[in-house]
C-alpha cells in the first residue's frame, strides 16, 4: 500500500509543492529547535554564575559566627542576606523529599488502578473511568495547590499532629494527583499492549486470574511499568505550584517528611520574581533551573528508551 | 471462541485470595475518584455563593478584598486566544510533517523525541526560558533593532502566549498526530491515484477527515494553557492593574493589547492564597475565582473527551 503512494508521490516536483513540504519540515523541527534553545538559553545563564561563585559554594559556605568566633561551614540556601549563601543542598532535599512521596503514592495508586482497568474492569467500567481520569489530569495544579493550602493541610495536621502545617507531606499529596493519571494511563497502555495469547497460555496450566497477573502479564509489562513510574517521577521533580503553595517554602537540610521545605522549583517561583536581572541570585536561580532541567530530561530520556525497548521486543 | 475458553477456564477459581486482590485494586482505582469528586464538591460548595453576575463582571475592589474578577477572566481568555493562534497552526504542520512526510528515519525519531521531552519539561523552566529568551532576548534585541525604547523588551501579555504556546505544542501534535494516523491509508491512494498532489492529498482528503482530532488537540490545548501559572510568572502576568491591557488601535478601534501585562484567574487564585494582605477574609473570593477557573477548564475538557470519543466511534465505523 505504501509502495502505491510512493510511486504516486514520486512524480510531483512541483515547486509549490517543495516549498510546502520545507516549511512543514520547519515546523516538523521547531519541538527540536524549542528544546535546544531551552538547553542552551538556561546553561547560557546559568554557567554566568560561576563568574562570582565558586563552585563549592553550591554545597556550603564558610562563615564567620561572631557567636562562636570561629568560621562555620553553612549548608543553606540565604540568597538575601549580608553574605549570600547558594547551597543547592537544601532545595534539592526538598525537591527529593517531595517527589519520592509523592511517586510512591502515586506508583501504589497508579499500577493498581492500572491492573483494575486493563485486567479486571469491563468494558463499560473502563469507558467511564478513562475519561474521568482524563479530567483529573485536566485539573490546574493552581487548584490543586490552593484546596491542599486551604483544607487538606489542616486535616494533615489534625491527623498526624505535625508541627508546621505546610510541610512535604502535604506537597507530596497534591503532587501524586498529579502525577497518579499519567502513571495509570501508561500502566495501563503497557499491560495491555501484553499479547491475549500468554494469558491464555498460563489459564491452560490452570493458574488463577491473579497467578496470571503476578506472574505473567505484570512481569512481562515491567519495563512499561517502570518507564511510567520514571516519568511519574519527573513530573513529580518539575511540579511548581502545588510545591510553591502548600510545602511552607522554608529551606531546611532535612530528611523528615513533614517539615516544611523549600524545593527547587518553588525557590525559582518565589525567587525570580524579585531578583535584579543580571546579578548574581539571577544567575544562581537559572543555574537552579539547569540543574532541575537536567534531572527531569534524563529521566525522560531512560523512560523513553525503556518504552522503545518494551515496543520492540512485543513486535517480536 | 477463545473468549468463551478462557472464562471457562477462570469462572472455577473463584477463592478468597483471588476476590480479596480484585477488591484491593478496585480500591485503587476508587479513591482517586472519590478524590475527584471531594476536590469538586469543596470547590463548589464554598464557591457557588461567591460566583454572581458582579463578581463575574466587576473589577478588584478596596486593595483586592472586595470586588470581582473580570479582568482575570478577560486577560485568561485574551492570553489563552493569542497562545492557540501561536501554537494551532504551528503544532498541526508539524504533525503532518510527522505523519506524512517524515518516514520513519533519524529526523522521524529525533523530532519525536523532541516532542515528548517538551511534554516533560517543568512548568517553570519554561518561565525561566521565557523569560531569558523571550523577554530579555528577543525582546530587548527588537527592540535595540527597531528603537522601540522599552516596547518588547518587558514581561507582557505577547512572550506570556509564546511561553505557553511552546508548552501546549506537544498536546497539540500529539493529538493530530493519532487523528492524522487514523486516516486509511485507501483514501490518500485513491486521491493520489485521481493524479492529485500529495499536498492537494493532505489539503482535500486527510485534514478534512482529521479535524474532529485537530480540534480536541486544539481544546486539550487551551484547556492546558488556560490552567498553567509557572510559565507566566515572570513573563507577563500581572498582580493587579487598574486598567484593562486594551488599546485604541487608529485610535477609535479597541482591541487586545498583547504589550500590556495582563491579570490571570490562576495567577489571582496563587497571590490570593498566599500573598494577600487577609488570607482569610479573601477565602470567599479566592473559592470563587478556582470556581471559575475550574468551571472553564473542566468545560473544556469535558468537551474534548466527548469528542474524541465521538470521533473514535465514526472513525471505527469507517474502517470497518
Amino acid at each position: 500500500m505504501t509502495d502505491i503512494t510512493q510511486e504516486l508521490t514520486r512524480k510531483n516536483h512541483h515547486p509549490a509543492e517543495w516549498l510546502i513540504e520545507k516549511a512543514l519540515f520547519i515546523s516538523g523541527i521547531a519541538s527540536i529547535v524549542f528544546i535546544s534553545l531551552i538547553f542552551l538559553f538556561l546553561f547560557k545563564e546559568g554557567m554566568l554564575t560561576f563568574k562570582s561563585v565558586s563552585p563549592l559554594d553550591l554545597i556550603g559556605k564558610w562563615v564567620y559566627d561572631p557567636y562562636d568566633e570561629k568560621n562555620i561551614f553553612k549548608v543553606m540556601w540565604q540568597s538575601v542576606s549580608e553574605v549570600p549563601k547558594y547551597s543547592i543542598v537544601p532545595l534539592v532535599c526538598g525537591s527529593f523529599l517531595v517527589a519520592f512521596p509523592a511517586t510512591v503514592i502515586s506508583s501504589v495508586f497508579g499500577i493498581g488502578c492500572g491492573i483494575y482497568l486493563s485486567e479486571i474492569a469491563s468494558a463499560r467500567v473502563r469507558e467511564t473511568l478513562k475519561p474521568t481520569l482524563e479530567l483529573l489530569a485536566g485539573i490546574p495544579s493552581v487548584v490543586i495547590g490552593f484546596l491542599m493550602l486551604a483544607v487538606v493541610a489542616t486535616f494533615v495536621q489534625d491527623l498526624f499532629h505535625t508541627k508546621f502545617r505546610l510541610n512535604a507531606f502535604v506537597g507530596a499529596l497534591g503532587v501524586s494527583l498529579v502525577t497518579f493519571p499519567i502513571i495509570v494511563t501508561l500502566v495501563e497502555e503497557a499491560l495491555r499492549a501484553i499479547p491475549k495469547e500468554l494469558r491464555d497460555a498460563s489459564y491452560a496450566l490452570g493458574a488463577t486470574k491473579w497467578q496470571t497477573i503476578w506472574k505473567t502479564v505484570v512481569p512481562a509489562a515491567v519495563s512499561g511499568i517502570s518507564a511510567a513510574v520514571l516519568l511519574g517521577f519527573g513530573r513529580a521533580l518539575g511540579e511548581t505550584m502545588i510545591v510553591l503553595m502548600a510545602t511552607g517554602n522554608a529551606a531546611l537540610v532535612t530528611l523528615d517528611m513533614f517539615s516544611s521545605v523549600r524545593t527547587m522549583t518553588a525557590n525559582i517561583a518565589a525567587e525570580m520574581g524579585e531578583v535584579v536581572q543580571g546579578s548574581e541570585h539571577y544567575y544562581v536561580l537559572f543555574l537552579v533551573g539547569a540543574i532541575l532541567f537536567t534531572m527531569t530530561f534524563v529521566l525522560n530520556i531512560c523512560s523513553e528508551v525503556v518504552i522503545n525497548k518494551m515496543r520492540r521486543k512485543l513486535r517480536m | 471462541m477463545r473468549e468463551s475458553i478462557v472464562s471457562n477456564l477462570t469462572v472455577k477459581h473463584d477463592n478468597l485470595s483471588e476476590n480479596f486482590m480484585n477488591g484491593l485494586v478496585r480500591i485503587f482505582a476508587v479513591v482517586p475518584l472519590i478524590a475527584i469528586f471531594l476536590i469538586l464538591w469543596i470547590i463548589v460548595k464554598n464557591g457557588a455563593g461567591v460566583v454572581t453576575g458582579s463578581f463575574l463582571l466587576l473589577a478588584p475592589t478596596d486593595g483586592m478584598t472586595q470586588g470581582g474578577i473580570f479582568p482575570c477572566i478577560f486577560g485568561a481568555i485574551a492570553k489563552t486566544v493569542l497562545m492557540v493562534v501561536m501554537a494551532l497552526p504551528l503544532g498541526v504542520a508539524a504533525a503532518i510533517y510527522l505523519v506524512e512526510y517524515a518516514g520513519d528515519g533519524i529526523v522521524f525519531r529525533l523530532i519525536r523525541a523532541a516532542v515528548n521531552n517538551l511534554a516533560g519539561v517543568p512548568s517553570i523552566v519554561f518561565g525561566l526560558f521565557g523569560l531569558g529568551f523571550f523577554v530579555l532576548f528577543v525582546g530587548r534585541n527588537l527592540d535595540q533593532v527597531l528603537k522601540t525604547g522599552l516596547l518588547f523588551g518587558q514581561p507582557c501579555m505577547l512572550w506570556a502566549a509564546a511561553t505557553l504556546a511552546i508548552l501546549v505544542l506537544p498536546v497539540i501534535i500529539v493529538s493530530t498526530e493519532e487523528a492524522l494516523i487514523s486516516v486509511p491509508q485507501s483514501h490518500r491512494a485513491a486521491s493520489l491515484a485521481l493524479g492529485a498532489t500529495k499536498w492537494q492529498t493532505i489539503w482535500r482528503v486527510v485534514i478534512p477527515q482529521a479535524r474532529g482530532g485537530i480540534l480536541t488537540g486544539a481544546i486539550l490545548a487551551v484547556s492546558r494553557g488556560a490552567g498553567e501559572t509557572a510559565p507566566i510568572l515572570f513573563t507577563g502576568v500581572a498582580y493587579f492593574l487598574p486598567h484593562l491591557p486594551v488599546v485604541n488601535l487608529f485610535g477609535f478601534i479597541p482591541m487586545v493589547n498583547p504589550f500590556d501585562q495582563f491579570m490571570d484567574l490562576s495567577y489571582h487564585i496563587y497571590i490570593m492564597a498566599t500573598q494577600s494582605v487577609d488570607a482569610e477574609k479573601t477565602l470567599p473570593i479566592q473559592y470563587g475565582t478556582t470556581l471559575v477557573l475550574i468551571s472553564l477548564t473542566f468545560l473544556l475538557n469535558l468537551v474534548a473527551v466527548l469528542f474524541r470519543m465521538y470521533f473514535r466511534k465514526k472513525q471505527g465505523l469507517v474502517t470497518i
